[in-house]
């Protein structure tokens, strides 16, 4: 057993960490999220300088040739940061379909850009029906000569408004819910026939409403093979699912963090209200919850990359779970003991708990993954 | 032994259900069942019909213009009430100065005040809260110093006050203020009724994490206050905060709105699907739904036992703010989570009342995170949930 990450790993959260923690403050990120696109060129750029927009591709495509692990450490730290910018859709979500579906001349032209920093990409997998499964896809891809024909509408898009490309999921073949017969397609955003209504989230960031209308794509657009896409869909969704909770774990710590420090310093009764018992032992559940939740998104980063699928769904769905209820319980209990300060807006802890809250919302919740953990065994 | 409501009590129900059913306005109930944002206007006009059906001041005694029901009543009209969408009738005014008042305040008190709270011309606000002092409330700071005048005498009050809900509607709040620093704690506070439009009060919004302006800051800043607006005596404003909490405690367990929200809940649980299923019929999420189903039948009766019970509601009421409390909560956080990735999107403009523009996902999905978010307000305000518990296992368990 080795849970120790190498100098050059930890060199780069290092400096991820020092970007943040100085460029990166409640101020600052308010203004970030208040700007019209809702985060910052000047951040991504940053990102792309410090080459963690490349990280886990290979050298051949533009990137650093990195292992999931790397990933996981980037978004720990932008989750200590509740960093707004668009890695999780571009760099993970979006890389890792293009990575994992994409035929080399598409991953060569398109993550090289990712890493630069030139390019960003959304996921258009979620669709109004389709709440966490990603099996039923709705929209169609009809063949039309060459090429195929889009329609549907896909929902709460992460970044979908941003983005230049997006990764979409279409149905080639077979019914709503079936699990053969969904293909995978690289859309310019700004092709005719893309309707996009952008729109804030909760915790901060952007997403959208993607409709397509007749939408007309080449054979070029095809990622991966037709019909036959559920299981590299899975496998990508598996490697952001890590990355979330490798995220969350960073919030955790992070909200953890500010909520100790507070118990520590605000007075009542002539006392800092940490010296209550009844607080202490919440906030050394609160500790537990993170140490429990750290231990299940290591093994997800590892185990993510398991060649045995049941192996890498019970281990990754593990993670999510575990993650899910952390949070909540980590977000709620920093709230109430904050007291009054914990509902208000300009105090970093509830931003912490609102985006471990949505996180629980993404790629599939609690209860989701306790059926998925199930069914893998 | 007999747990149904006795004939009298039923038609009392009826003649209640009926009464807001035709009267209560429909924009109104509209913004309170699709949690809408509420303005003044809103609990005004609410408050106004009330006052005109005689029926705003169910817990005043009748000599004021109150109906004097029975705990009984007052729950089976804020039950239907709260079931059928009606917005709660402010309690800073009607419910918490009020008796103070008519206990311990001035003859010139109750005739100027009482009959202003009953008619909603007066907005009050609740000023017990500062920067430094919430759960440890006895420690007050904002000073009111006595000045013996010619022209009359007053209170000069330096300070603030904080967490003031809906203080920006306000034109009066009750304070509890230091007027002697020289006792110990809890005798020098005195219970100061201020008129917030006197120069030196300034009232700044503090926004919540759904983004809403529903607290404030409320600064004093060398305000003059006339001395005949003090109640009681100097030193006993402990003793009517005190007297004043044993009367919002019953109100507190939001039974007919939980009731409201948990068929809510089920309606929507209803139409949103899982694996094209309605998430309804899923046994992971509809036993949490009958979770909280059933510690609301148990809450239910354990509000009429304490409502039924002969002595005056003691500390044990304070179960009624815990549960109560968690059950508003844990509705929030199923109805958030029964809407999927659509408790995402976040438009705080959509939920003006009326807002025109295009909707992202189902139209009950909008408001979710937002209102579970907001929620979390419930286990902090009115005495947080902590101490709460710490009162039970005082007064209740002697521990
Ligand atoms: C939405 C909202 C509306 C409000 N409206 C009003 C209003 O209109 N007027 C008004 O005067 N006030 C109002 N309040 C203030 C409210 O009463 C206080 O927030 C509450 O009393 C807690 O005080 P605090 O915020 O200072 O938290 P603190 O007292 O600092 O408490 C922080 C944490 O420590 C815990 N704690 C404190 N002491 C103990 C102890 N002895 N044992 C165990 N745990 C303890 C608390 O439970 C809490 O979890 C409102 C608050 C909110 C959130």
């Amino acid at each position: 057993m080795d849970f120790v990450i190498s100098d050059e790993q930890q060199q780069l959260r290092d400096s991820l960490q020092k970007y943040i923690t100085k460029e990166y403050g409640f101020e600052a990120r308010k203004a970030i999220i208040a700007s019209k696109q809702g985060f910052s060129d000047k951040v991504w750029a940053q990102f792309a300088e410090m080459g963690i927009l490349g990280v886990a591709f290979d050298e051949a495509h533009g990137g650093f040739g990195g292992t999931s692990v790397d990933t996981m450490l980037v978004m720990n730290e932008l989750g200590r940061g509740i960093v707004v910018e668009p890695y999780f859709s571009t760099v993970v979500l979006g890389g890792s379909l293009i990575d994992l579906a994409g035929s080399e001349a598409q991953k060569q032209a398109v993550l090289s850009e990712v890493a630069q920093g030139k390019l960003l990409l959304a996921a258009a997998l979620g669709e109004p029906n389709s709440r966490y499964e990603l099996n039923c896809v709705e929209t169609t891809a009809k063949r039309d000569g060459a090429g195929y024909v889009l329609d549907g509408h896909k929902a709460v898009v992460l970044h979908g408004e941003s983005a230049d490309k997006l990764v979409v999921s279409a149905r080639t073949a077979g019914g709503a819910r079936d699990a053969k017969g969904i293909s995978l397609f690289l859309v310019d955003k700004k092709s005719a026939g893309v309707a996009v209504q952008g729109y804030r989230t909760i915790d901060g960031m952007r997403a959208a409403e993607i409709k397509f209308a007749k939408v007309k794509v080449g054979a070029d657009a095809v990622l991966g093979e037709v019909d036959a896409a559920l299981p590299v869909l899975e496998r990508a969704s598996d490697f952001a699912v890590t990355a979330l909770c490798a995220e969350a774990v960073g919030a955790m710590e992070a909200l953890n963090a500010a909520t100790f420090e507070y118990l520590k310093t605000r007075q009542q009764f002539g006392r800092p209200i940490g010296s209550f018992q009844a607080l202490q032992h919440r906030a050394v559940d609160m500790m537990i919850h993170c140490e429990q939740s750290r231990s299940l998104a290591l093994l997800a980063s590892i185990k993510v990359q398991s060649e045995d699928p049941n192996e890498r769904k019970r281990t990754v769905s593990a993670a999510k779970i575990h993650i899910g209820r952390s949070g909540r319980v980590i977000g709620e209990e920093a709230i109430q003991l904050h007291g009054g300060m914990g509902v208000s807006n300009e105090l970093a802890a509830g931003h912490y708990a609102k985006r471990l809250a949505m996180i629980n919302a993404t790629l599939g919740d609690v209860e989701h993954h306790a059926e998925r953990f199930a069914s893998a065994a | 032994m007999d747990l149904n409501y006795t004939k009298e009590e039923q038609a009392f129900r009826e003649e209640v259900r009926s009464f807001v059913s035709e009267n209560l306005p429909k924009d109104i109930s509209d913004k309170v069942l699709h949690h809408k944002r509420l303005v003044k206007d809103d609990w005004v006009r609410w408050q106004k019909i009330l006052y005109k059906k005689g029926w705003v001041a169910p817990n005043w005694p009748k000599e004021y213009g109150g109906c004097a029901w029975s705990p009984i009543q007052q729950h089976i009209f804020d039950e239907e009430c709260g079931y059928l969408g009606a917005p709660r009738v402010m309690p800073f005014g009607l419910v918490m100065v009020a008796p103070v008042i008519q206990n311990f305040g001035s003859k010139w008190q109750k005739e100027y005040y009482l009959p202003r709270i009953l008619s909603s011309e007066d907005w009050w606000a609740q000023g017990y809260s500062e920067p430094g002092s919430g759960s440890d409330l006895a420690s007050v700071k904002t000073k009111a110093q006595f000045v013996k005048s010619a022209q009359g005498d007053h209170y000069i009050v330096d300070g603030q006050k904080t967490w003031t809900t809906l203080g920006q509607y306000a034109n009066m709040i009750f304070c509890l203020v230091r007027t002697d620093t020289t006792v110990k704690k809890q005798e020098g506070i005195s219970f100061l009724l201020i008129d917030m439009t006197s120069p030196g009060v300034t009232v700044r919004p503090i926004i919540t994490l759904d983004e809403e302006h529903e607290v404030n800051e409320v600064f004093f800043d060398n305000v003059k206050v006339p001395a005949e607006n003090m109640v009681g005596e100097a030193g006993k404003g402990w003793t009517y905060a005190k007297f004043l909490l044993g009367h919002e405690r019953t109100g507190i367990a939001r039974v007919g709105e939980s009731k409201r929200e948990l068929e809510q809940l089920k309606a929507i649980a209803t139409k949103q699907l899982r694996n094209g299923k309605p998430l309804m019929e899923d046994p992971r999420f509809r036993d949490r739904v009958t979770d909280v189903e059933v510690e609301l039948m148990a809450l239910e009766i354990t509000l009429l036992r304490v409502l039924s019970s002969r002595t005056k509601p003691g500390p044990e009421a304070s179960i009624l703010k815990i549960k109560g409390t968690d059950i508003q909560q844990a509705l929030t956080e199923l109805t958030m989570e029964a809407v999927g990735p659509y408790a995402l999107p976040f438009r705080p403009e959509a939920r003006a009342g009326d807002w025109k523009g295009e909707p992202v996902g189902p139209a009950y999905a909008g408001s979710a995170a937002a209102v579970y978010f907001n929620y979390r307000k419930t286990s902090i305000y009115g005495g947080s949930n902590e101490i709460q518990r710490n009162i039970i296992s005082q007064m209740v368990l002697g521990l």
